[in-house]
């Protein structure tokens, strides 16, 4: 977190690089275009101003083919363009398998992070160098947004839905964390910083002063006490689905759409249960909108995401 | 043709009645026209005190010398009075219903009193808006976001959204009434391929008004509904959906741009012919640009939401079309340069403006396709790289436009000539001003500041800095010319019927026009815009 002016802003991460590159081309690209029409105004001024003798026979008021030419070759520039931003920004969709997650929740006017072993942060993030993360995101109020200027990423926080974005850290050092996204009084005060550390320093960081259980151990903890449990496991009397390995798993549903279940698919089942009702299952789940908080619900959607490392072991 | 231009006996449409009574309740366009334009320089200078305060603010990273409450308030007063209060109706409001009969031949608008109650609606819209201000502010932004606006503002977020709508009604009858005027009231003669640019782009615009203004209206009932009554529509804790917001406000927001920008261009369009004693390239191409701007405008709102959480597959839809839109807007950006080419070109104060103009319009629509490129927008969306752009567009772009048009047309209006010396060091102390104010925050935006920050870190303070001392020399550029035109009004050079030359109906009766505009209605027997170059001389329509 340099403090000193500087013209450009530091890049660490591997999007900053893409991005650079895409938007230095680009600056190249209109700057070229902005400096010959500034040019060709400038020399006409001078060179056509009233009392110059310049030859002006025949000026021409219209012309088909330049008019093509100037319609069709920023098309096809413009596409190209379109073609490449549009490649990089899909990657930013697309996390890799092994991505650490981060679960962020944002509120006025404070960012509260937690990492999956139950290590708590506000306003700061820590995370070691080179290691995909991915961050899980919600807000407890209005829009905020997760603005990291140094890896060039951001990404609105919405409450009642989930949005994720990952990054891989290049570089170790401090970067700003901002609020983008307008959210009253204290926004400009939203701030934070990133802390890119090298991986073993991470890992000894990750345990000191940690006094939470892990997320999987407290989400295991909470899907019995809200009694997740009573139905939805094997031994239960009620007819409800299965959870055990259902993040990335198809599921059917009643009204014949499929999809395939992911983090936002099990927050609106547990507050909004009559929106995706499985096939072959009645709409007997009761609401828990308003009794679980985002916290929480975070970390029950963790301890199913746990089962599924064990249904893989089990079936393998 | 000479036979237009009246002898002495008629009065005049200013000297007829000077009563206050006469311009209150005046049908004449050219009277509404004047009583918007004294409207909108209120609120325009209103909108300036905000942004004045917010640059002195932002001069230091520190939140010194408003409170952050303040500071909210202050930069929301700044966006909602200057785009509906002063932007939206600048050019169309006050030039065009000045103009556009004149341009096409006619004795008026088709609806002369429907034209006042656009004025009176606009009134009401502005007390309104003024009123929520007065009664210590909204804090939500011009763009009104739910949940915020719904469930967490504490400020006048229902008496500022009354204003904005009744505003709205005051566009959509001002639209509705220059559509039929287009298309009923033209002279004989004046086909669609011979009606001016000018003409063609407040069509488009009124077209524009028309079918996008309902729109925001519904939006911000539905925004009144959630905060008054609770009904759940855009906050999840209501069973709401916020993006849903995002989607309608942009639906009406991004048009609303091209309702800025579109008549600008048409200001463009005939000062530049003019004064380069040249048609303008490519005429057809203009005019299909200024349709074909309006259309695909109408398909791009989702830009605005790259990073919001809509689907990636809508993203890169809204995207592609972006680009496209910028063709037309590319191609009228050719033809203007390419109308200067074997030109006769004077500088004038009207063309420093024109020309301005069209290298801020250029620069603003180039890093329009920087922020339409998906991966870069992730970066720059919400930062000062987006402030500086779309005040390129709109400051750089419209006010320039309307301040050229103003002192192009001002000898028709007024009836008198503005002082040319001081005419050209507004203009480019508002060209240089301009730029020093908002190129700096290009660079604020890629190093990463993010936009409504009250407080900042201090690395950004140079640029800052320097965007401030922009700010208060484009300051001084807007209050020469409400200077010295109000002085103009009383010692300026008498204006003959067409001191500009120029090939317009408009310039073919005298100055000030008679009340009916024409003696008798005029008969339109060439193209627009026949200038000669080689000779200097003009063929009027």
């Amino acid at each position: 977190m340099n403090a000193a002016f500087h013209l450009f802003p530091q890049s660490a991460s591997t999007a900053a690089t893409h991005y650079d590159t895409l938007f230095l081309a680009l600056i190249l690209l209109t700057g070229f275009v902005a400096f010959a029409i500034t040019l060709l105004i400038v020399y006409f001024s001078i060179r056509y101003r009233r009392n110059s003798r310049a030859d002006r026979s025949e000026a021409p008021v219209r012309d088909r083919r330049i008019e093509i030419a100037w319609t069709v070759i920023p098309l096809l520039l413009f596409l190209g363009t379109f073609a490449w931003a549009a490649y990089d920004y899909a990657q930013l969709y697309r996390e890799p398998p092994n991505a650490m997650p981060v679960f962020v929740v944002a509120k006025q006017w404070m960012w509260k992070l937690e990492h999956a072993n139950g290590r708590r942060e506000i306003d700061e993030l820590h995370v070691p160098l080179g290691q995909p993360v991915r961050l899980v995101m919600t807000s407890q109020d209005v829009i905020h947004s997760f603005f990291v200027p140094a890896f060039r990423i951001k990404q609105d926080v919405v409450p009642g839905r989930y949005t994720t974005i990952w990054l891989t850290p290049t570089k170790t050092g401090e970067f700003h964390l901002f609020c983008a996204e307008y959210c009253g009084t204290d926004h400009a005060g939203m701030r934070g910083r990133i802390v890119v550390m090298q991986p073993s320093e991470f890992a000894a960081w990750l345990q000191t002063g940690n006094t939470q259980s892990g997320m999987t151990a407290r989400g295991f903890e909470l899907y019995r006490r809200y009694g997740c449990s009573g139905c939805h496991e094997a031994q239960s009397s009620v007819h409800a689905p299965d959870l055990h390995g259902l993040l990335g798993r198809t599921v059917h549903l009643s009204d014949g759409r499929t999809l395939v279940a992911d983090e936002a698919y099990i927050r609106d089942s547990v507050l909004l249960p009559k929106k995706d009702v499985v096939a072959g299952y009645e709409p007997i789940m009761p609401s828990f909108a308003g009794q679980i908080g985002e916290e929480d619900l975070l970390a029950i959607i963790e301890y199913i995401r746990s089962t599924g490392d064990e249904h893989a072991r089990t079936s393998q | 043709m000479h036979a237009r231009v009246s002898d002495i006996a008629i009065p005049d449409y200013l000297n007829e009645d000077w009563s206050l009574k006469s311009w209150l309740t005046t049908h004449d366009h050219k009277r509404i026209a004047w009583l918007y334009m004294v409207s909108i320089t209120v609120f325009f200078f209103v909108g300036g005190a905000a942004a004045t305060l917010i640059r002195l603010e932002l001069a230091t990273p520190q939140g010194d010398l408003v409170s952050a409450d303040t500071y909210n308030r202050l930069f929301t007063a700044h966006g909602v009075i200057m785009v509906w209060m002063f932007l939206i109706p600048s050019i169309p409001s006050v030039l065009g219903n000045f103009l556009m009969p004149m341009m096409i031949g006619a004795r008026d608008l088709a609806f002369p009193r429907l034209n006042l109650a656009s004025w009176y609606i606009y009134v009401l819209g502005g007390l309104f808006t003024l009123g929520a201000l007065a009664a210590g502010g909204i804090d939500t932004g011009w763009t009104f976001y739910t949940p915020f606006s719904t469930m967490f503002s504490n400020s006048n977020v229902i008496l500022a959204i009354t204003g904005v709508f009744i505003l709205g009604f005051s566009s959509i009858l001002t639209g509705l009434n220059f559509i039929v005027t287009v298309h009923k009231m033209r002279a004989p003669g004046m086909t669609w391929f011979r009606l001016p640019l000018f003409v063609w782009a407040n069509y488009a615009t009124s077209i524009i008004l028309v079918l996008a203004t309902p729109v925001l209206a519904m939006t911000l009932a539905l925004l009144a509904a959630e905060r008054l009554l609770h009904i759940g529509i855009f906050d999840p804790a209501l069973g709401g959906d916020p993006l849903l917001f995002q989607h309608l406000f942009w639906f009406y927001s991004h048009p609303a741009v091209y309702i800025m920008v579109l008549p600008a261009m048409g200001v463009a369009s005939e000062i530049i012919p003019c004064f380069a004693r040249k048609r303008v390239f490519g005429y057809r191409f203009m005019a299909y640009a200024i349709l074909g701007i309006a259309s695909i405008g109408f398909l791009v709102w989702g830009h605005h939401m790259f990073v919001s959480g809509q689907s990636v597959y809508a993203s890169m839809v809204f995207s592609l079309l972006s680009f496209l839109v910028a063709i037309p807007s590319a191609i009228k950006v050719f033809n203007w340069t390419a109308t200067l080419y074997k030109g006769r070109i004077t500088f004038s104060a009207p063309m420093l403006y024109a020309l301005g103009f069209v290298g801020l319009f250029t620069i603003g629509g180039l890093t329009g396709l920087i922020l339409a490129s998906l991966a870069l927008d992730v970066h720059l969306t919400d930062t000062y790289f987006v402030i500086a752009h779309f005040h390129y567009i709109m400051v750089g772009g419209s006010v320039m436009a309307y301040l050229g048009g103003i002192h192009f047309w001002w000898p028709k209006m007024t009836g008198r000539m503005y002082p040319e010396m001081w005419g050209r060091i507004a203009a480019l102390m508002i060209f240089f001003g301009f730029n020093l104010t908002f190129f700096p925050q290009y660079l604020l935006g890629y190093e990463g500041m993010p936009r409504r920050y009250h407080a900042y870190p201090p690395e950004f303070q140079v640029l800052n800095i320097l965007s401030s001392a922009g700010a208060s020399i484009l300051a001084i550029g807007y209050l020469l010319p409400l200077g010295y035109l109000l002085w103009s009004l009383f010692y300026g050079k008498r204006a003959e019927a067409n001191p500009w030359h120029a090939t317009g109906l408009e310039w073919q009766t005298s100055s000030p026009p008679p009340k009916h505009n024409f003696e008798r209605t005029p008969t339109v027997l060439r193209d627009a815009y026949q200038y000669d170059p080689q000779t200097g001389t003009e063929a009027p329509q």
